[in-house]
């Protein structure tokens, strides 16, 4: 499973890239694994203002329709339109495919796990599913 | 299999209708030009003939319950006894028209009215509608209800949240959005049951009631009930009872005495009318005595004195029409049959083997298959593939494979709570014998998962199509037919 070092993450399995007071987030290497293949993907509107860990997105797979949350507080100012034709890319490349950006002052920022703490949320043995 | 527009073969057929009353050509002056046709209907030209064996084709490639065991957990689809059908074909029930005056369907009337006393009976309510046409529609119809009611009280400004387990039918945060509130999850313990503590933590003056399935979607019987009522009601909201699981407790337990509020029955799932496919439904909803006046209208009302049936449309704070007319009828009619078949006690035993067939068919399947909350169950329960995936099948796979014993899968992927879940509900209308050889093939289906993993996930084979690229289908979906 891969985790990478320089993300923040979130106990709903949401990663966070901070880019000065913007922040990326997308899903991680374990959500789009156990998601299965994702066949279609809801972005929020430009603008759009989220509490910390309210839901702002949606993806779909196979299996379930999954709730994306926005871990910190914040403003969308870009959303990864390109993945409304080719969700298909959240599964290839997680931490490639953000979903949306938000402007944000850091709140809910605390509540976020480095990426040792994130790994035991994504437990090895259920890898062969 | 090719379609009837691909079958066409230009004057094959020979019907031909009868001269119109009105001349086509007077047309034009009696409808606005941009209502009228220009362009051909398009229909395709087949022979009599042709057009039978096209639909009866079609015919042998579904599979329903009449054809074998259907086990889609939370949808029972157990077997209906054709003399309910008999019942909603006799001319009195089947040649009427709802815009006949009361009077002249006096005793379709009071099957209706019997069948909401029967109901309201049987799950503890105090009044009943059957207008609603479907499960969702009855939750859809029940919690404009609650909505009505928080309304008249002045709290619905407030009160704009309603809290849903996670293990919920989809159906129930989808009708609370639908009715313009804010879902909130409430949390399953690690027991499959609500938590306790959570629900407490997600309760307060901003909710307006829980959504709650019993026995839940694991197929597990909220035994904490008294106590999740008595929490939601002192936080001022009201408690909605999903019946899609009613098959589990009818004539043993009664959603009322549990402390609902409202209730919605799936009269096509306990009260065995045939369903699937998106064929006609009904979801009457029951409701307690102070919510009675927020029903839709109309509601039908006996006359006890003169013994006459009369619909009552001075309603002030009904929510008003929920369906053309009055619901489903012909589905009514089979609920009723069917109730008047079994009598109270044939229901109560139909849930007691229900509950047994679900026991029986999930201790079979323990020996080789992952059951996540292996304790005594209602009417359906839960497995898994854990122990079949250190070889990569998945329960899709295992789901597929089972197509070819003959066999419907079971319901997989859901609930939500469960990692890749197969949720299996026998219903009361299977024989052990059938019930052993569901599980012999499922036991089969695990040995090939040891020695031949291939064989389970190339799955199915002997349907006309064999696995299908969901994702592909999916992500690029064609949806209507485009000629040549």
């Amino acid at each position: 499973m891969n985790i990478p070092q320089e993300l923040f993450y979130s106990k709903e399995h949401e990663w966070v890239r901070f880019e000065g007071n913007k922040a990326y987030i997308g899903i991680s290497d374990y959500a789009q694994h156990h998601l299965g293949d994702i066949v279609f993907v809801e972005l929020p509107e430009i603008g759009a203002e989220f509490a910390p860990m309210t839901e702002a997105a949606v993806v779909e797979s196979v299996k379930a329709v999954s709730p994306v949350f926005c871990p910190v507080a914040g403003k969308v100012v870009e959303v990864n339109e390109a993945l409304l034709d080719t969700p298909e890319k959240v599964n290839e490349a997680p931490y490639e495919s953000f979903l949306f950006a938000v402007e944000t002052d850091g709140a809910g920022k605390e509540n976020l796990l480095s990426a040792e703490a994130y790994a035991p949320l994504c437990p090895e043995e259920e890898e062969t599913l | 299999m090719k379609l009837l527009f691909e079958k066409e073969v230009k004057g094959s057929n020979r019907f031909r209708f009868p001269e119109p009353e009105v001349s086509a050509d007077a047309a034009p002056e009696m409808i606005p030009a941009e209502h009228l046709r220009t362009a051909d209907l398009g229909i395709p030209e087949l022979s009599e003939v042709e057009a039978v064996r096209h639909f009866t084709a079609l015919s042998k490639r579904a599979f329903g319950v009449d054809d074998g065991p259907y086990p889609l957990g939370s949808c029972t689809m157990k077997y209906t006894p054709k003399i309910c059908e008999a019942a909603a074909l006799l001319p009195g029930f089947a040649d009427i028209h709802p815009y006949q005056s009361p009077w002249t369907v006096q005793g379709a009337l009071k099957l209706l009215y019997e069948l909401q006393r029967d109901l309201a009976q049987l799950t503890g309510m105090d009044a009943f509608t059957l207008q609603p046409a479907a499960g969702a529609h009855g939750e859809l119809c029940g919690m404009m209800i609650v909505r009505a009611y928080h309304k008249s009280t002045g709290a619905d400004a407030q009160r704009n949240v309603v809290l849903v387990p996670d293990s919920a039918h989809g159906t129930n945060p989808a009708t609370a959005a639908a009715v313009g509130y804010q879902v909130r999850e409430v949390k399953s313990g690690p027991d499959g049951l609500v938590d306790l503590e959570d629900l407490k933590s997600k309760l307060g003056g901003d909710v307006a009631g829980l959504m709650l399935t019993n026995p839940n979607t694991v197929g597990l019987f909220e035994k904490n009930i008294e106590e999740i009522s008595r929490l939601v009601h002192e936080a001022g909201g009201l408690l909605y009872y999903d019946g899609a699981n009613l098959n589990a407790i009818v004539g043993v337990a009664r959603p009322g005495d549990m402390g609902f509020d409202v209730c919605h029955v799936n009269l096509h799932k306990t009260f065995a009318t045939p369903h699937g496919g998106g064929g006609p439904g009904a979801g009457g909803v029951g409701v307690k005595d102070f919510l009675a006046p927020f029903l839709p209208k109309p509601v039908i009302e006996w006359n006890e004195e003169e013994d006459v049936y009369t619909l009552n449309r001075d309603l002030p704070e009904s929510i008003g029409k929920i369906k053309t007319f009055y619901g489903n009828f012909g589905v009514c009619v089979k609920a009723y049959a069917y109730i008047r078949l079994n009598g109270f006690a044939g229901l109560r035993a139909v849930a007691q083997h229900a509950v047994l067939n679900a026991n029986y068919l999930k201790k079979r399947l323990s020996a080789r298959y992952e059951i996540p909350f292996d304790v005594i169950c209602k009417h359906e329960f839960v497995a898994t593939n854990a122990r079949q995936a250190k070889n990569g099948v998945r329960t899709l796979d295992i789901a597929k494979r089972l197509i070819d014993f003959g066999y419907h899968p079971p319901t997989i992927y859901f609930p939500l709570i469960v990692n890749e879940a197969m949720m299996f509900e026998p219903t009361e209308t299977e024989s052990k014998e059938r019930l052993d050889e569901i599980a012999a093939a499922m036991n089969t289906i695990a040995d090939e998962a040891e020695t031949d993993p291939g064989k389970v996930k190339g799955a199915p084979y002997t349907t006309v199509i064999g696995r299908v690229d969901e994702t592909r289908a999916a992500r690029h979906p064609v949806l209507k037919y485009v000629s040549e």
